[in-house]
């Protein structure tokens, strides 16, 4: 299993757009892929998961993903999150 | 009969035309038990894919209508009808309850709503709920065979009357006929009211009758300035309403040809309009109005919007922002300003018979050094991506503003010895809100780089009326000649030494004191960004020598409604 920390900066969190492209590159993978923020595990591939959190700036998630491809998937994820401005 | 309804003004403008009512088809079902679940499966799945299909035309459209950044919001509903978790919960639904698959369909969707609506303190997640009933009407319509209403076959102009546009009701408006929306549900930030103002079409949301009060292809006026709509009027209503939108376009123009224009009166003195903000997210309106400056950045909701004490790190990136997004144009920060009315959830301060003339603002900075340092680190580092400009709030005697600048070479020398970037040209300032401030102007004049008057406190301290208690509300008077004489002194023995005044109170874009402040010959005024293009407007057709004449008899009269009358009648006549 691979995991990685995510601190995110942007302005209005995760919201609708950012949202959409995780889950868009999550759902590339073959890896279960899975988002924890305060004690709470969502499918990283479900965008109401995603938006059910209302993860808002200055919080800190954690990306797991386990699967064949795991490694590749929390590149990508990590990819988009600085594009977007998500994390730093 | 004519007939006038109300609500919430969302996008600027006058618009006449009839009505057309965009509203849903019944979309009613009876919660049935079934026995072949596969079946039902098979039901779902093609009103999913019957739903992408639509989303992906209207998507299409979107983007030639609006472009592909408002089309976004499509991609965002076709990746939710994508979401195996929402598909998986309403498949199981099915299963375990062995209903129809509209029933498993609302009461899944309906805890989603139920959830984003809940999320009071994320106004942008509370908005969501939309999304999510806007593509359940969708699978809801194909399960049903019943056919959306089609905004996209509009032909002729019209206003749109609805309960509430959803993201795909407005992609498929067509802006050469859609002339305006009035909606029964909605506030400002609503997908409706910025869908209105992204296509600068006139609307007024939240009315909650328009639906119901409105029939199909009556004649309605959507007075979007003012958050109106006028059924039926008669031709002398439509006339006049015609004027009111024509004038506006007119000023919106005129405004618009501002933007980048200096503020110069009409006998070519150049002042600066400049605008007051709370945090980094006011620079969009910043900029879209032209200011030539911040002439007011209020520190204090950096500590007020959290749950500690802000940190130099995010302090830094906040001025930061500001100092960049200004591209060199010159940013007064005031440093912290809490107390008085203002509240720390994490610093505690002692309650206080007369919290306004307290322990706050620089009075606290000078008091808890430590958290002072801190803003001024942060400040000074900024400095190096822009024009900085510090002024301290609530300062009452010259011992105060050299404590703090003493504070703040300090500071400033820790950090050249850390060979820290910034600009060695910070100009100090000190706001003019405490009578004994303004009246040793002289004084502070030679030792300051700048003044800002504080014109609401100044009122309050002056008149010694608490501005929150409404028994003395009568007391604010921003006109009185005893305020006018303060400001004069001020700005009179700033330019003495050389010196630089802006006012950043109320009265900097209040149309009466602009004229007044113009004659007294101050430098800069700030004001909320969306007063300043007006604002600009007002001067360019002032003459300075007129307004020194005015200003100078206004300082002679006795009272705040004379010279109001005075400024009144002598602006109204040009």
């Amino acid at each position: 299993m691979e995991s990685r920390n995510f601190h995110i900066v942007a302005e209005s969190g995760i919201h609708a757009r950012p949202a959409t492209l995780l889950v868009q590159t999550a759902s590339k993978f073959s890896a279960d892929i899975t988002l924890a923020y305060e004690g709470k595990d969502v499918n990283l591939k479900s965008i109401m998961g995603v938006m059910s959190l209302g993860v808002g700036q200055g919080s800190d998630v954690v990306i797991s993903a386990n699967g064949s491809d795991e490694a590749d998937a929390i590149a990508a994820i990590e990819d988009t999150m600085k594009k977007e401005g998500l994390s730093d | 009969m004519t007939k006038k309804i109300s609500g919430i003004a969302a996008s600027n403008g006058v618009a006449i035309a009839k009505a057309y009512k965009l509203v849903d088809p019944d979309l009613s079902f009876a919660k049935t038990s079934i026995t072949d679940v596969d079946a039902e499966k098979g039901r779902l799945n093609a009103a999913f894919d019957a739903s992408k299909e639509d989303l992906t035309k209207i998507k299409a459209k979107a983007v030639e209508n609006l472009g592909a950044e408002e089309a976004e919001v499509f991609e965002a509903h076709l990746t939710i009808l994508s979401d195996p978790e929402l598909v998986g919960a309403i498949q199981q639904q099915i299963e375990k309850d062995q209903v129809n698959t509209e029933t498993a369909l609302s009461d899944v969707t309906d805890g989603y709503i139920a959830m984003f609506e809940a999320m009071t303190d994320n106004a942008y997640m509370q908005e969501r709920a939309a999304d999510i009933r806007d593509i359940t009407k969708r699978v809801l319509s194909h399960l049903l065979n019943v056919t959306l209403p089609n905004p996209a076959l509009i032909d002729e102009e019209v206003v749109i009357i609805a309960k509430d546009l959803t993201p795909s009701d407005t992609a498929q408006l067509d802006r050469k006929f859609v002339k305006g929306f009035v909606t029964d549900l909605g506030g400002r930030t609503s997908h409706s009211s910025i869908m209105a103002r992204t296509l600068e079409i006139p609307a007024v949301v939240g009315t909650e009758v328009a639906t119901t009060d409105i029939a199909e292809n009556e004649l309605v006026i959507v007075d979007g300035l003012n958050g109106h709509a006028i059924i039926t009027p008669d031709d002398a209503t439509v006339a006049e309403y015609q004027k009111i939108g024509d004038d506006y376009l007119a000023q919106k123009a005129e405004w618009a040809r501002l933007k980048d224009e200096p503020t110069t009166s009409a006998d070519g003195v150049k002042v600066m309009t400049g605008a007051n903000i709370g945090t980094p997210k006011d620079l969009a309106a910043v900029l879209e109005n032209g200011a030539e400056g911040i002439g007011l950045y209020r520190t204090e909701f950096l500590y007020m919007d959290s749950s500690e004490m802000p940190s130099e790190e995010d302090q830094f990136e906040a001025y930061k922002t500001v100092l960049e997004g200004m591209s060199g144009k010159p940013v007064t920060v005031r440093t912290m300003d809490i107390g008085g009315d203002k509240k720390l959830p994490y610093m505690p301060l002692p309650e206080e018979e007369n919290p306004f003339l307290g322990y706050r603002a620089l009075r606290i900075s000078l008091d808890k050094t430590d958290m002072f340092k801190t803003q001024l680190r942060a400040l000074i580092r900024a400095s190096a991506f822009g024009t900085l400009w510090i002024m301290f709030p609530m300062v009452a005697t010259l011992p105060e503003f050299r404590s703090a600048k003493a504070i703040f070479e300090l500071v400033k020398a820790d950090l050249k010895s850390e060979g820290v970037d910034f600009d060695d040209n910070i100009k100090l300032g000190i706001m003019i809100e405490i009578p004994s401030a303004a009246i040793l102007a002289d004084k502070f004049a030679k030792e300051v780089d700048f003044f800002s008057i504080g014109t609401n406190d100044l009122i309050q301290y002056t008149m010694a009326a608490d501005r929150g208690n409404e028994k003395v509300a009568y007391l604010y008077q921003p006109y009185s000649p005893s305020i006018l004489r303060l400001i004069k002194r001020t700005i009179d023995c700033a330019h003495k030494e050389g010196k630089f005044v802006a006012v950043c109170g109320e009265m900097g874009g209040d149309p009466i004191a602009v004229p007044l402040l113009l004659g007294l010959g101050l430098d800069e005024f700030s004001m909320s960004a969306t007063s300043i293009l007006q604002a600009r407007s007002l001067i360019k057709n002032l003459t300075t020598t007129d307004m020194q004449a005015l200003a100078n008899k206004a300082l002679d009269l006795d009272t705040n409604d004379e010279v109001a009358e005075l400024v009144k009648a002598a602006t109204t006549n040009n």
